[in-house]
């Protein structure tokens, strides 16, 4: 999106009375918060009106919203933890994400179905980021590492998005389904497609666009592998198991392309996003980067908390299947729920001193971050190992990776993360 | 204080102190038992806490409820006797209770 779209686009929002931006949380009546705005979130100014929600209405409800249709804010984490311990009541079937469902693929992989076909097709694929697997992949994921950190610029001006997160992220998604190598970034390409809200960042033009890419473009790539490894002895890629996979192998093609983009958009920005957040978690807390040189050892307890801390998907959305109370509040049969993972991640109820950024935190994987329940991110563990491995390859390299101009955050209600991120890098 | 042995997938044993009252995963967590990693911190949300009972004490540790099935139920690792160990309470019976800990935590 250009920068002349982004204002255009903010200048539009900021005419609409319904509008936050710009305000101060206390300036707005409850009854008129309408959290879910991609303006709040590409300039990073969500905080203090989901701080207002969680001290005054943990559970709100937005009638009129100028984005989306009516929906629940759920922003508590305890909150948060029943909805995902009760996919009975609250379903991930009619989608999850707060925008809506008119995109047929959205509705056809496994984290937007509930029992028993979720857990099915979940088996399936599990078997790709089982931890002999990943033990497996972690000396090809290393030196792909190396090799992308040993070309950087040392001495100038880059973006760190482009030359770092997204590269490693990329060429590990070509491994997990063994694609093309030389054809990697339109991995990239699709996933950016599928998250891409046409409306408003203009990523692609419309949501007939959106599907056409991915049925036209997308599919008969992913079919064409298929067909190959269809025929062949069952391999340790994600293709091959699908392929093979008893509750998978007779797909429909759209099922197959909905399985596919979450496979594709679970492994790619979540990831990404979570290496540049670091950088900038650690520039922005020079005492925890100092913390960090002098013990590297804190790393891998220091992966968790750079994913609390950035919670790259803002939320996950679901559907109550009944009527039934939450904190207090009446929700209807039909009410969308959207749980709030950036701001359970921020909730001192549950998470001392929320705000600051500790490398050495007590019980740092309990945040919200993957979910939790039956649709718990199934990558989890994969996620933290491409992070654990990239910071101790960074670390052996550069005494400092640092921030050298300002961020640019996603226009995105749902995915949290950059498009820029300037840096220098300074070797040992 | 009730005892407890955990089982080390290579088959050292690590035997703790549990208080009555906590769960058979706090027992592990408080005693630094690894391959126990509790993301959840005990809301049966998360599955990493999965443990083997030991057959003999399989039957005596009490039913699976329906969210810890819904949710093992997705590892394709599980076992006759798995079960997880935030949702065993720890009481004076349990002495003795023996548990193994899955290679896939580790």
């Amino acid at each position: 999106m250009t920068d002349a779209a982004a204002n255009n686009a903010i200048e539009m929002a900021s005419q609409d009375s319904r509008n936050m931006y710009g305000k101060d949380p206390y300036s707005i009546p409850l009854e008129k918060y309408d959290i879910a705005q991609s303006a709040l979130f590409h300039t990073n100014t969500m905080w203090g009106f989901f701080d207002r929600l969680r001290k005054e209405d943990p559970v709100h409800y937005c009638e009129d919203s100028i984005e989306h249709s009516p929906y629940w804010s759920v922003t508590k984490y305890k909150d948060i933890m029943e909805v995902e311990s009760n996919p009975e009541i609250y379903s991930s079937a009619l989608g999850i994400s707060i925008r809506e469902n008119r995109d047929s693929f959205n509705t056809t992989s496994f984290i937007a179905m509930d029992e028993p076909q979720h857990g099915d097709q979940r088996r399936t694929v599990q078997g790709v980021v089982a931890p002999t697997n990943l033990a497996i992949l972690e000396p090809l994921i290393r030196g792909r590492v190396a090799e992308i950190l040993d070309s950087l610029p040392v001495g100038e001006t880059f973006n760190w998005v482009d030359r770092v997160s997204i590269e490693l992220t990329t060429q590990m998604l070509a491994t997990l389904f063994d694609f093309p190598f030389e054809d990697r970034s339109k991995l990239t390409y699709w996933s950016d497609v599928a998250t891409c809200s046409p409306e408003i960042d203009k990523f692609v033009e419309s949501e007939d666009e959106r599907e056409r890419i991915l049925i036209e473009e997308c599919l008969p790539a992913f079919t064409e592998l298929w067909n190959e490894r269809v025929n062949a002895e069952p391999t340790s890629d994600l293709i091959s198991m699908l392929a093979h996979g008893k509750e998978t192998r007779h797909m429909q093609p759209m099922e197959f392309l909905g399985n596919l983009i979450l496979l594709i958009v679970g492994g790619n920005d979540t990831t990404r996003n979570s290496l540049t957040g670091g950088v900038l978690a650690l520039n922005e807390n020079p005492d925890q980067y100092q913390k960090l040189r002098e013990n590297l050892d804190l790393i891998p307890k220091m992966i968790p908390e750079i994913i609390r801390w950035q919670t790259p998907l803002t939320h996950m959305a679901r559907t109550a299947l009944c009527d039934t109370t939450l904190g207090g509040k009446q929700i209807k049969k039909d009410d969308r729920l959207v749980m709030w993972y950036v701001s359970g991640n921020r909730d001192e109820e549950m998470i001392d001193n929320p705000y600051e950024f500790i490398i050495d935190r007590d019980k740092p994987r309990q945040h919200l971050s993957f979910g939790f329940g039956i649709h718990r991110c199934m990558g989890n563990r994969l996620a933290e190992m491409q992070l654990r491995i990239a910071w101790e390859e960074i670390s052996k390299r550069f005494s400092k990776v640092e921030v050298v101009g300002e961020p640019v955050r996603n226009r995105s209600t749902f995915v949290k993360g950059y498009s820029d991120l300037p840096v220098r890098v300074h070797p040992l | 204080m009730t005892k407890i042995t955990f089982v080390k997938h290579d088959g050292e044993e690590m035997v703790v102190d549990a208080e009555n009252g906590t769960s058979v995963m706090n027992a592990a967590v408080d005693n630094l038992v690894p391959g126990i990693d509790a993301d959840c911190g005990g809301e049966c949300a998360c599955a990493t806490c999965h443990v083997y009972v030991d057959e003999a004490w399989f039957p005596r540790v009490g039913n699976t409820n329906d969210a810890e099935e819904a949710i093992m139920s997705l590892n394709p690792d599980r076992q006759e006797t798995s079960r997880l160990s935030c949702q065993i309470p720890v009481t004076d019976e349990m002495e003795g209770l023996k548990v193994r800990l899955p290679e896939f935590q580790f």
